[in-house]
């Protein structure tokens, strides 16, 4: 369409100079001015905004790299603490058994030596009233024989080797019983 | 378009090259010169009240700075060029934002005179990039290399060569800054003539002529002056992308290590 209208007398494709010089000066200008100003201006905003985002999202992967590690460490802990409180469980129920072995065999011992000493009283007992019988059956044993042979005994000596005789009898009595409780059980 | 202005009713008197002829306001100071100023002097002003408070979240106006910036850093430059896209931002933002305020003031009450309908800065911004390419070119490939990645794609027949590498060699190396400058030439002058046949028309349908008929037509007329309004806001828009996107896509071209 510009080729129809050129055909007229004033060519629009002519340029004017002044226009030519005016748009060019005034064009670079700009480009230069700006260039120099504005453009860095918008440059330094991205790149910084750029880094700020990229540094957020870095500060985030570093907050859970330490969150995981804390878990990691809190959950090996929780497993160290499990296994020292079931072997302190373990240490308690050994020990309590212990204890109790140990109070059974006190009592035992204590037991045993309550008999010991009830055994030697017995014993004891038995000797002073084998004593004391002694002394007196010899006295009643002398009486007795006095009234039934209605003897007077006046040798002092016959009469001692009498009641020794006696006794000695007396004694082989006890002993026999003593060594055969249960076969002389009903005398 | 131009069949509607060769048609004229009688007595009309088409608009056409003659109404871009615009009189000096001083000396050799024409309406387009002070809006070439005017228009440097807006996107400074717009651009540092975007980074006097620069901070990692923005206010409005960082914001507005900062898309506008980032359409030409991230969606011309980074997608175009490639790896070393960052080293022409700031010339692909100037030259942004300087076709859109120029080819906006087309639009805007008060200017309405598309800057570069005026052929004289396209073909000097043109020449820029032309000059800009073609010296990055040779720094990458040297000479001959520059020559070799313009002109001689490879796996291509030896006899299809005979015809392909003078028409690579024009299209690529002559045309290229030629198609880029009348493309945005033409279609701000084409869009602001439109707009003139228009509301011109309407303005002759109502105050000027005689039959009654063509004084009830005229809110048509304005009507569809108001809707080109609206298509021409698009196509300025558009245009400045286009020339951007072009640029860009011939550095990476020229860049690029295969063709």
């Amino acid at each position: 369409m510009t080729i129809v209208l050129a055909a007229e007398e004033l060519n629009p494709l002519v340029p004017h100079p002044i226009e030519i010089v005016v748009g060019t000066i005034a064009f670079l200008l700009l480009f230069y001015v700006l260039k120099r100003t504005v453009f860095p201006q918008f440059e330094k905003v991205y790149a910084e905004r750029t880094d700020k985002i990229e540094g957020g999202l870095k500060r985030a992967e570093e907050a859970q790299e330490e969150a995981n590690r804390l878990r990691q460490q809190y959950e090996e802990q929780l497993a160290g603490l499990r296994a020292e409180a079931a072997r302190i469980r373990d240490e308690a129920r050994a020990e309590g058994q212990q204890i109790k072995a140990e109070l059974r065999a006190q009592a035992e011992e204590e037991a045993e030596r309550i008999r010991q000493r009830g055994l030697e009283q017995l014993n004891a007992a038995r000797e002073q009233t084998v004593r004391t019988l002694r002394a007196e059956v010899g006295g009643l044993a002398v009486q007795l024989a006095e009234r039934i042979i209605r003897t007077e005994l006046s040798d002092d000596a016959r009469r001692a080797a009498t009641v020794d005789d006696f006794l000695s009898e007396l004694d082989g009595l006890a002993q026999r019983r003593e060594t055969s409780p249960t076969a002389g059980g009903s005398s | 378009m131009t069949t509607l202005a060769t048609a004229p009713a009688p007595g009309f008197e088409a608009p056409g090259v003659a109404d871009f002829d615009l009189p000096p306001i001083f000396g050799p100071v024409t309406k387009p010169v002070v809006q070439l100023v005017l228009a440097a002097i807006i996107i400074y002003v717009a651009f540092r009240y975007s980074v006097r408070k620069p901070a990692l979240v923005p206010s409005k106006s960082q914001f507005l700075g900062e898309s506008f910036h980032g359409i030409v850093r991230n969606s011309i430059a980074r997608d175009m060029i490639g790896p070393e896209f960052l080293k022409y931002v700031p010339f692909l933002t100037t030259l942004f934002a300087f076709l859109l305020v120029n080819n906006l003031f087309g639009i805007i009450p008060l200017f309405q005179f598309p800057t570069f309908s005026h052929p004289g800065v396209p073909y000097a911004l043109a020449a820029m990039v032309w000059l800009i390419f073609t010296y990055v070119g040779i720094r990458h490939h040297g000479f001959l290399g520059y020559l070799r990645t313009s002109t001689w794609p490879p796996d291509v027949p030896w006899w299809v060569r005979i015809i392909l590498t003078p028409i690579e060699f024009i299209s690529n190396i002559l045309l290229r800054p030629v198609t880029l400058s009348l493309r945005l030439f033409g279609n701000m002058f084409a869009g602001h003539l439109l707009l003139l046949v228009f509301i011109l028309g309407g303005e002759y349908m109502l105050f000027t002529a005689d039959s009654i008929l063509l004084k009830v037509l005229s809110p048509f007329a304005f009507g569809m002056g108001i809707v080109f309004t609206f298509f021409e806001a698009f196509v300025q828009v558009v245009q400045a992308y286009i020339f951007v996107m072009l640029t860009a896509s011939y550095i990476g071209t020229v860049l690029a290590d295969d063709h």
